[in-house]
């Protein structure tokens, strides 16, 4: 299995806060990883700090070999914010072939980033015009449109309805199958059952890093929430 | 490349905003013919202010404009994302500054246009050097308001930036009091304020038919606080944020 991404005794603070203390962990290539935590656990954190734009206090972030946000970094990776990060004043389609153009990628490439999110009906809309769910579809085209070796997504799948969800994890099942990295976070447990391999985060610490599968025979219990749950007073106990 | 399609991107985003066009280009032109019913009967005094007007519109708007917009890319996480692809700081910094570049050198055309066929304004020098200096003011204005869109965390604030960096400037370049006759502190204030040296290019466009020495330096002068500007702006372009 070879290795996407490695973080390695990673430490943040944020404003007085340390919000990761001594994190690692290590994500393999093709595969679709869920980062999953309940909010102000450190999961953005994390991935900013991946991507390369969270000032760190130490440790390492190595992804393909390279370390996090150098600049041979840019071309191979798309990053979803949280919040929508497209442009309001723009359309749709406007969005998609500018950031297709920073790639190097014209007017098709950006159609078709375009059409896998489902918004082939809103090409011409304006994003401030859409609604959240359709908005956050947007940011998301935009960061699939450069065709990116490592895909590292913040809660993209809030507010979309199930069958849009649906069909966003297939797209995610299907990039990861062509050989793409995904990392993607949620604090939805029920779709954590949708990757290769979860990792759970709880207050910047890491309490789980296995398959789903592996997860729930640890705990115990079929059910994630349950199985988090238990892993957390496990923890609790062993501390 | 890049930088164009940046330059594209911006110009796009201005054309989805009406009203901000309709403000770069009819707000001036409607100011310099108001002055012109102001000074009615007083084409020496028209011809100055008009004048100095032309300088200053692109400025003050140019400034607004990009602080504001700026700002949007900061706080909307559009810069953080760009800041995980290959663009770079250049590429943002140099993509606003040709943007709203190319669009100050329309307002000025229409506006200088209208005020020399329209409003009968004369001047000794060539409408040409008028728009080529109110097209450097405005590029002033843009690299200004990139740098303080750095220090506003709402537009509201950044809207506040304009009185502060605006009026002085305006108070001080000497159009209301010559710098010549001003107390000497204040004279040593308006002498490193840019806006000074555009003005006073500007009046020696309308004083001199050929283009004189002191107005390419004066231009010389407001590129470099350009430069400056722009430097400065690179440098609150982080890649990394706390
Ligand atoms: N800009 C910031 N300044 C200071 N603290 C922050 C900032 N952003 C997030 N935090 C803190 O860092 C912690 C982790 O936040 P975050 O990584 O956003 O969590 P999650 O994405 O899991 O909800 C939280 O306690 C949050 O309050
Ligand atoms: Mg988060």
């Amino acid at each position: 299995m070879e290795t996407a991404i490695e973080v390695r005794d990673l430490v943040v603070k944020r404003g007085r806060r340390t919000v990761l203390d001594g994190f690692s962990c290590v994500i393999p290539r093709g595969s679709v990883t869920g980062l999953l935590g309940p909010s102000g656990s450190g999961k953005t954190t994390l991935m900013r700090a991946i991507v390369g734009v969270q000032v760190v206090a130490s440790g390492e972030v190595t992804v393909l070999g390279h370390p996090a946000g150098s600049a041979p970094l840019r071309r191979s990776i798309g990053y979803v914010t949280q919040a929508p990060s497209v442009y309001a004043d723009l359309t749709v389609g406007e969005n998609a072939r500018y950031f297709a153009s920073l790639h190097r990628l014209g007017a098709a490439e950006a159609e078709a980033a375009v059409d896998a999110v489902g918004l082939a009906s809103h090409r011409d809309q304006l994003v401030a015009d859409l609604s959240g769910g359709q908005r956050s579809r947007a940011s998301l085209a935009c960061a699939i449109v450069g065709r990116p070796e490592v895909l590292i997504l913040d809660e993209p799948t809030v507010g979309q309805d199930p069958v849009l969800r649906d069909e966003l994890w297939d797209h995610f099942r299907r990039l990861a199958a062509e050989g793409a990295t995904v990392l993607v976070s949620s604090h939805v447990m029920d779709e954590a059952n949708r990757c290769d391999r979860l990792l759970l985060i709880r207050e910047g610490a890491l309490i789980a890093d296995d398959t789903p599968a592996a997860v729930k025979r640890e705990a115990g219990t079929d059910d994630l929430d349950q199985a988090f749950l238990r892993l957390i007073r496990r923890q609790g106990v062993a501390a | 490349m890049i930088l164009l399609s940046t330059v594209r991107r911006i110009l796009t985003q201005l054309r989805h905003d009406p009203r901000t066009i309709a403000m770069i280009i009819v707000v001036p032109t409607l100011l310099i013919t108001l002055i012109y019913f102001m000074y009615d009967g007083q084409p020496a005094v028209f011809d100055r202010i008009a004048l100095t007007m032309l300088g200053v519109f692109p400025f003050i708007v140019m400034f607004l404009i990009t602080s504001i917009a700026m700002l949007r890319e900061r706080t909307t996480g559009t810069l953080e994302r760009l800041f995980t692809t290959p663009v770079g700081k250049l590429d943002l910094l140099f993509g606003y500054g040709i943007a709203f570049g190319l669009a100050a050198a329309a307002q000025a055309a229409v506006a200088a246009g209208f005020a020399y066929w329209a409003l009968g304004m004369d001047t000794a020098g060539s409408i040409g050097l008028v728009i080529l200096i109110a097209v450097a003011n405005a590029v002033l204005g843009v690299a200004l308001g990139l740098l303080c869109s750095a220090f506003a965390r709402t537009e509201f604030q950044a809207v506040q930036f304009m009185p502060v960096v605006a009026a002085p400037q305006l108070l001080l370049c000497g159009l209301f009091v010559p710098r010549e006759d001003m107390a000497g502190w204040l004279q040593a204030i308006s002498g490193v304020l840019p806006l000074s040296y555009s003005v006073e290019a500007l009046t020696e466009v309308g004083a001199h038919a050929e283009a004189t020495g002191i107005m390419w330096r004066d231009l010389t002068v407001v590129v470099g606080a350009v430069v400056v500007a722009l430097i400065l702006g690179a440098v609150t372009l982080r890649r990394r944020t706390a």
